[in-house]
């Protein structure tokens, strides 16, 4: 078989992965994109482990070991994401933004304009603001 | 009896000595004994304060650790006496010879790691009480612990570059032991004294320590021994660094001239006094003669200066130790005393006897030393004027004291008589009366004075005992409070001393077994060897000698303090004596002076006006450079530091809008750079 066809499947299926990690909402699904993208270099590395005949068999090892990292990390992304439900009753990745600092740089406008430098007034300030 | 109780604990350590791991022995491990203490130094020292009992049990459990080890070691010697076991690692070529980390162990350092790794441990133990709510109480323990592995360096060393390295970290650990309470000016006056003056001594143990090796080509003992013997080292070097070579055994040894430091050392606490004074650091240097002692046999005039000097010794400090109040003084002058007793073994070709006198004086000395410790403890006071009928308030410490004391006296059949029998019956040959089994060098003149003052020193010592006895036991007590018997961490160490200061000697005599006493363990592989021996004559006359001391004694104290003290009340003699020989008066006035007086000032002159320019110009070129720098730092640097720190808060306020929380805009944002390496990778 020519080289050409797994390399070509890896690259359909890496971009569906992509594609779902980027635009998908649910958190579910992101996952299983990831394991696409996984899957898709796993095909890379046994084609051309057979394309370049190693002897070592390095890309079949490899790939053993993708696998075996794909499935803890799925595991440990399963059970965020249901703590993540169990907490916040969604999975919408969009309306997870709790760690981001968009409302933090407003309360620091809002801050300077009262006079207030945010270091100084330490962990007391941001509790009487919240 | 006590010689039948003794061999069965020695035949159950026979039981354990089949200790084999994969074919090595106890003497294998003989250089974890430094180890452990080494180790624990450092652990007391920065972790020390922080612990419940302020780092003691570390340092205790260490130097018990190290006396199993030792124990272990001495098993082995004990069952083959003539073993050696030496391993190194060889570190740098030096000169024409080389420089090697390396461990001897035979039946002479076997029996000094015991003897040094028991009295240790008693003397940790003993302090935990008696230094008990003291500022540096740590500070003080992890100094003995650093002490004992500078001993115990010494004690292993295979050669000699190593044995100056113990040496010198026992001189420091000394000077801080000794001033451990330099909050007053003679405490520490005293600490600077003792360092000093055995740093007189070591220039002569460097110089001796090159002669040496100009001579063998080694530092190694076994190697310098061997060309010795051989001949390939010139005789004339033999002599000069054997000579200059004991000089640095004069100054750590306490012997004349140089002894003067030991009784002023008596300012640091009385556990380091048993342990340093007594019983290890003032053995190191008879220790290195011992090691070395092949050497000296082949130059006699060393062995003659070396007899001189511990006849003079002996004597003196026996006269002084009269008319000294301070109990500890007392010990002091007597433990240079009995120095001078080993080294005068040395000296008429008895080295195993001067050896064996070491043994016994370090467990009764340190013995008697404890049991000063826990009277001064009870009486608050270091002056027998001030004790008195103490019997009756401290009886343990009594019943132990009264075993040192008995030993010390030399009276049979304690252990103190069979070793100075020893050293008396080795100077009568040398000095020759009667027939000596093998040829010393020594000169029998050297050898009659060796004789003479031994004898005289007998009586002194014996009457001095008698004395130091009754004015503090004896009579009445004449200090102030009621003194109380001290604590067991106090006194059970003291009960283990007594069992060697009371049966130890047994090991040395003609009743214990030929093929394992002490002579033949600490005999040189290969050297003759003669087996102990009573001559009637000699052990007759120095026990009636000490017991004409000790009645005579009991005549004059027996009562408690006389009225008149007669050794107080001698005009000139008694005024030479408490003056000390006005040996320190000529120090002060030769000496330390004319130093501070003339050379001071010159030199004082001379770093004023001359030294001190070149400093003092750049000093001034220094402020102007350093007005010129303040200026810049103010204007550029400062500013360049200031405009770095606004940057850096504006930028950070801009990217943390990027920061939005959408985990998908991040990911983007990653793909994207991905995506422009690779095109980026893929156009180059």
């Amino acid at each position: 078989m020519h080289l050409v066809y797994p390399t070509v499947l890896a690259a359909l299926l890496f971009a569906i992965g992509v594609y779902g990690v980027l635009a998908r909402r649910n958190a579910v699904l992101v996952l299983m994109s990831i394991e696409i993208m996984l899957n898709a270099v796993n095909i890379n590395l046994i084609a051309f482990n057979a394309w370049l005949q190693d002897t070592l068999l390095a890309g079949q090892i490899f790939g053993l070991f993708v696998i075996a990292v794909a499935a803890a990390e799925v595991g440990v992304g399963l059970a965020i994401v249901l703590l993540i439900y169990r907490t916040n009753e969604t999975v919408d990745i969009d309306s997870l933004t709790e760690l981001g600092d968009a409302q933090g740089a407003q309360r620091d406008a809002q801050l300077a304009q009262r006079g207030v430098d945010r270091s100084a007034a330490g962990a007391g300030a941001e509790a009487q603001v919240r | 009896m006590i010689e039948t109780s003794l061999s069965t604990v020695l035949a159950a350590e026979e039981v354990s000595t089949p200790f084999q791991l994969a074919g090595t022995t106890w003497p294998d491990f003989a250089w974890l004994i430094p180890v452990f203490p080494f180790v624990a130094f450092f652990v007391i020292l920065f972790f020390g304060k922080r612990m419940r009992t302020s780092g003691t049990v570390v340092g205790i459990v260490a130097i018990a650790a190290s006396l199993v080890v030792s124990l272990g070691v001495f098993s082995q010697a004990y069952l083959h006496p003539g073993f050696v076991e030496e391993k190194k690692v060889i570190l740098t070529p030096f000169g024409d010879g080389r420089l090697t980390l390396g461990m001897k162990v035979d039946g002479l350092a076997a029996l000094m790691f015991v003897i040094v790794c028991l009295v240790s441990l008693l003397v940790q133990v003993y302090s935990t009480s008696y230094m008990d709510g003291d500022s540096r109480y740590t500070f003080f323990f992890a100094m003995l612990s650093l002490f004992t592995t500078g001993m115990l360096i010494v004690t292993i060393a295979d050669n000699l570059m190593l044995m100056l390295v113990g040496w010198e970290i026992m001189g420091v650990c000394s000077y801080f032991l000794i001033g451990h309470f330099w909050e007053e000016t003679p405490n520490s006056n005293a600490a600077i004294k003792a360092f000093l003056t055995t740093r007189v001594g070591d220039v002569g143990f460097m110089i001796g320590i090159f002669i040496l090796f100009w001579g063998a080509q080694s530092f190694e003992f076994s190697t310098i021994i061997e060309r010795a013997e051989s001949g390939e080292m010139p005789r004339n070097l033999v002599v000069a660094g054997t000579v200059a070579i004991f000089f640095g055994a004069v100054g750590k040894s306490a012997q004349f001239p140089l002894h003067t430091w030991l009784p002023d050392a008596m300012a640091g606490p009385t556990p380091v006094s048993a342990l340093i004074h007594a019983a290890t650091m003032v053995a190191s240097g008879i220790y290195m003669v011992a090691r070395l002692y092949p050497v000296f046999e082949l130059s006699g005039p060393a062995l003659n200066l070396i007899g001189v000097l511990a006849a003079i010794t002996m004597t003196m400090a026996a006269l002084i130790a009269l008319v000294q109040d301070d109990i500890k003084k007392v010990l002091a002058y007597s433990t240079v005393s009995q120095l001078a007793y080993m080294t005068a073994g040395l000296a008429v070709g008895g080295y195993t006897a001067g050896f064996f006198h070491l043994l016994t004086h370090a467990a009764f000395k340190g013995l008697l030393f404890l049991g000063a410790g826990s009277v001064i403890h009870a009486v608050h006071s270091n002056n027998m004027s001030e004790m008195g009928g103490l019997r009756r308030y401290l009886p343990r410490t009594h019943a132990t004291y009264l075993v040192g004391c008995i030993a010390l006296a030399g009276i049979p059949p304690l252990a103190g008589f069979w070793s100075k029998d020893e050293v008396i019956l080795d100077a009568y040959w040398a000095a020759g009366f009667g027939h000596p089994h093998e040829d010393v060098a020594t000169s029998p003149i050297v050898g009659k004075m060796v004789f003479a003052s031994a004898v005289v020193t007998a009586v002194l010592t014996a009457f001095y005992v008698t004395r130091m006895y009754c004015l503090t036991w004896l009579g009445t007590y004449r200090g102030k409070g009621t003194p109380h018997e001290s604590s067991a961490a106090m006194t059970v160490p003291l009960m283990v001393l007594t069992v060697p200061a009371a049966v130890l000697g047994f090991w040395g005599s003609p009743l214990w077994p030929d093929a394992h006493n002490i002579k033949r363990v600490v005999a040189f592989a290969g050297q003759p060897y003669h087996a102990p021996e009573l001559l009637p004559i000699v052990a007759g006359t120095s026990v009636a000698l000490a017991v004409l001391g000790v009645v005579v004694g009991f005549a004059i104290y027996g009562k408690g303090l006389p009225r008149r003290d007669p050794t107080l009340h001698m005009g000139l003699v008694t005024k030479t004596l408490q003056r000390k020989f006005f040996l320190d008066d000529l120090y002060l006035h030769a000496i330390v002076r004319p130093t501070r007086s003339t050379i001071a000032a010159g030199s004082y002159w001379l770093n004023q006006h001359v030294f001190d320019a070149p400093p003092n110009l750049a000093g001034k070129g220094a402020v102007l450079a350093g007005r010129a720098a303040y200026a810049v730092d103010r204007n550029v640097i400062d500013g360049t530091v200031n405009g770095s720190g606004r940057t850096a808060s504006f930028t950070g306020r801009a990217l943390a809008l990027v920061q939005n929380g959408n985990v998908q805009a991040y990911a983007t944002g990653m793909f994207v750079g991905v995506l422009a390496l690779a095109v980026a990778f893929a156009a180059r």
